[in-house]
């Protein structure tokens, strides 16, 4: 065989290989099916069955302009006024954890959601579902909790509701809150609006929450100095939005990590994103128990970063403004918005190589050998 | 993280291209096998094939455990479960496969108590936390998750617990090996021997690859340096002639595997006649079964298991996957009716099949990821 030979076979190889990738590309497109006959721990997991789950049930039957934005938080004019609207709920096991606990991830959680749309959140409800047997000094732990995190936020509690089940039929506390919030500035923020050399940026070290859920739930004895990140973004946001009025969109990476924004923001652009893996701030904690969990930090949840798409020209500002911030100290450029490749995410490794950041299937799964 | 990143480093993998691309003749192509499913996600997850020559091509093999259970297995495993009192308890990596009825999620989601644990100890920690219910561990896995459940055994036997019992279903790499080397569908330049296991069962066990079939070996640790480097010996061995197994683990990997390990799955354990892989049909003396002495806690004894057997289904072709003798992308289902989400083959299912990791990873034609390179790189 002569090398040109060789390099003819190549390029037909490749060429068949391209056709089978345009071909998935399309059947990714497909209207998404719920094939399951009942819903499993993935549809909650954040990753593709999730976002499957949202469109072809919920998008399916609720369908308006309003929703099929599919943003944190929905934006609406009401009276004159611009407002943003968003509910929660919070089921996270166990209640109590290194640097937080439900009531602070419920407030929190909220305030960030109101928050990525650029508005000023207000006002909460809050909404407690109750297991028979809950002891009440774990509730008023949680309530303080609740109220500190609402005070640190600027926003109240202004109604609520309290059911309560039998033993067994719900495991201790779960709550779901709601916000609304007053979008003041000029901004029309939403991740669809990227494009093509645009920077991405991350507010901090990614995956603090989860790693901490996860070795505090301990099942897996593995002991490591982390803590919740959660906290209240909506400080972190106003500050970047000073800075950058012209900032494209801002996203908290909660249940599903880094990597599902980036994707979100590939998907809703239409353009292509390139993470730098070198550039990605991660603890060093946090990493170990990944590299042990066999886990990629860029799926595992945050609750107090945010991910935000602005202008290539104005990132060297966006990362003043952010790094000016007490919780913005750590803030870094990590990819970029590009033409190529539309809807896929790429990864430029630490080792030098390209790869693929999919949306998640499932839980993130420990790996066996 | 000075454990991991000398083994990432791009300065070193760079230098280590230059040189195996200067081993490469002209005009003659390279195939090898990376045994081990744990490769085949290093390579995939770091991009690793972005530093080979284009005349080097890797073939992803048999050594995902999870991708050689057959759908009967599943089955049979989903059907223990739903028995009176059972708690079944399961590797993450086990979930999600796929029987003719649907998988261990599916299961799980229509009421049948199945856990997910990280480790066999945890099902016995299940066991004595529920004495009113019978807690059988789904064991999978070569010889590397063996010995930890051969351990299990040993410690549920010494507590004399009563509740607990193993559905065996560990698989020994070398007979699957010897399977490909006896396809005649493949030709193969070489294999990067799986690090894993090898440090259970050593490095002679690869003895014969080298001398009856003529193909090196190289034992390959799990960072992409390792398999990098693996691949340069390969070709070093080639170049000069030589057809060895070598040792590139050899930080981890002792010559002779570990005795303790090997002496508690014989202690245990024993080769079942004959076994049936997923995609590659049955192959005897392929797998493990509890040994005698040890009934009171092999599950396949304690319970009226089905034995049933199912074909794979038609579209499927990841036998020809495990085989390495088609690419995950030119199987006919790959992508479209066949995608993590809803996997038909178990090559889809672990992070370690090679179709789910080129699913996830690399979906990108090589030829544009040449595009990406200069970003944050300039």
């Amino acid at each position: 065989m002569t090398a040109g030979q060789v390099d003819r076979d190549q390029r037909a190889l490749d060429d068949r290989e391209q056709k089978v990738l345009d071909r998935i590309d399309r059947a990714r497109r497909r209207r998404p099916r719920v094939r399951e006959e009942r819903i499993t721990m993935s549809h909650g997991a954040g990753g593709k069955a999730t976002q499957t789950l949202i469109e072809a049930i919920f998008l399916d039957a609720f369908r308006n302009p309003v929703l099929e934005e599919l943003e944190d938080a929905a934006q609406l004019r009401l009276g004159g006024s611009r407002l943003a609207l968003t509910t929660d709920s919070y089921v996270v096991s166990p209640l109590f954890f290194p640097g937080g606990d439900i009531g602070d991830l419920a407030v929190n959680g909220t305030v960030n959601d109101l928050s990525m749309a650029g508005a000023t959140p207000r006002y909460l409800t809050a909404g407690f579902i109750l297991e028979e047997g809950f002891p009440v000094a774990d509730l008023t732990r949680v309530t303080r909790s609740m109220r500190d995190a609402a005070a640190a936020a600027g926003v109240s509690v202004v109604t609520g509701d309290t059911k309560v089940v039998q033993k067994g039929k719900a495991d201790g506390c779960y709550i779901n809150t709601a916000g609304v919030g007053l979008i003041e500035r000029d901004v029309a923020l939403g991740v669809a609006t990227a494009r093509p050399g645009d920077a991405v940026i991350v507010s901090g070290p990614i995956g603090d929450h989860g790693i901490t859920i996860m070795l505090a739930r301990g099942e897996l004895d593995i002991e490591a100095d982390v803590h919740s990140d959660t906290a209240p973004l909506n400080g972190l946001a106003a500050a970047l939005l000073d800075a950058v009025p012209s900032t494209r969109a801002m996203r908290d990476a909660t249940r599903g990590g880094v990597a599902t924004i980036l994707n979100e923001i590939a998907r809703a652009a239409g353009a292509g994103v390139i993470a730098v893996e070198d550039d990605i701030p991660v603890r060093a904690e946090v990493r170990g128990a990944c590299e042990l969990l066999g886990i990629d930090p860029m799926y595992v949840a945050c609750e107090g970063r945010l991910v935000a798409v602005v202008p290539g020209a104005d990132s060297g500002r966006a990362l003043s403004a952010l790094r000016a911030h007490p919780l913005g100290q750590r803030a870094a450029v990590i990819g970029q918005v590009t033409a190529e490749q539309p809807g896929i995410v790429q990864l430029r490794t630490a080792f030098g190589g390209t790869r693929i950041v999919d949306l998640l299937v499932g839980d993130p799964l420990p790996r066996i050998c | 993280m000075r454990f991991v990143d000398e083994f990432r480093d791009a300065d070193k993998a760079h230098a280590l291209a230059a040189r195996i691309a200067a081993l490469c003749e002209p005009g003659r192509q390279y195939k090898f096998m990376e045994v081990c499913g744990g490769h085949t996600h290093t390579i995939y997850k770091h991009g690793l094939e972005d530093y080979l020559p284009e005349s080097i091509t890797l073939v992803h093999g048999p050594g995902c455990p999870v991708c050689v259970i057959p759908m009967g297995r599943v089955d049979d495993a989903i059907h223990l479960a739903a028995q009176p009192d059972v708690i079944m308890t399961s590797f993450g990596d086990m979930m999600r496969v796929p029987g003719s009825n649907g998988s261990f999620f599916d299961a799980k989601a229509r009421g049948t108590d199945i856990r997910m644990v990280y480790s066999p100890l945890d099902s016995l920690k299940i066991a004595r936390q529920n004495p009113d219910k019978r807690v059988v561990f789904m064991a999978i896995g070569f010889e590397t998750t063996a010995p930890s459940t051969a351990m299990t055994v040993l410690r549920a036997a010494a507590e004399g617990l009563e509740n607990f019992s193993v559905f065996c279903n560990h698989v020994t790499i070398v007979p699957a090996i010897k399977a490909i080397l006896d396809s005649p569908d493949l030709r193969l330049d070489g294999f990067i021997g799986p690090g894993h296991v090898s440090t259970v069962i050593g490095c002679r066990p690869y003895e014969f690859i080298a001398r009856d079939y003529g193909k090196p070996v190289v034992v390959a640790g799990f960072e992409p340096l390792d398999i990098l480097g693996s691949i340069y010996m390969l070709m070093l061995q080639l170049s000069q002639g030589r057809c060895e197994v070598e040792n590139q683990y050899s930080r981890v990997v002792p010559w002779d595997g570990n005795p303790v390990a090997l002496a508690a799955i014989g202690k245990t354990m024993e080769l079942r006649p004959y076994f049936e892989w997923r995609g590659l049909g049955f192959i005897s003396h392929s797998a493990l079964r509890v040994r005698e002495n040890y009934a009171a806690f092999d599950a396949e004894l304690s319970f009226q298991v089905p034995g049933v057997r199912v074909a794979d289904p038609k579209a499927c072709q990841c036998g020809e996957v495990l085989k390495g003798v088609l690419k995950p992308w030119e199987c006919k289902v790959f992508g479209t009716a066949c995608t993590p989400e809803t996997p038909i083959g178990t090559c889809m299912v672990s992070p370690e099949g090679a179709c789910a990791a080129y699913y996830n990873y690399g979906r990108l034609s090589r030829h544009r990821v040449a595009e990406a390179a200069h970003v944050g790189r300039s």
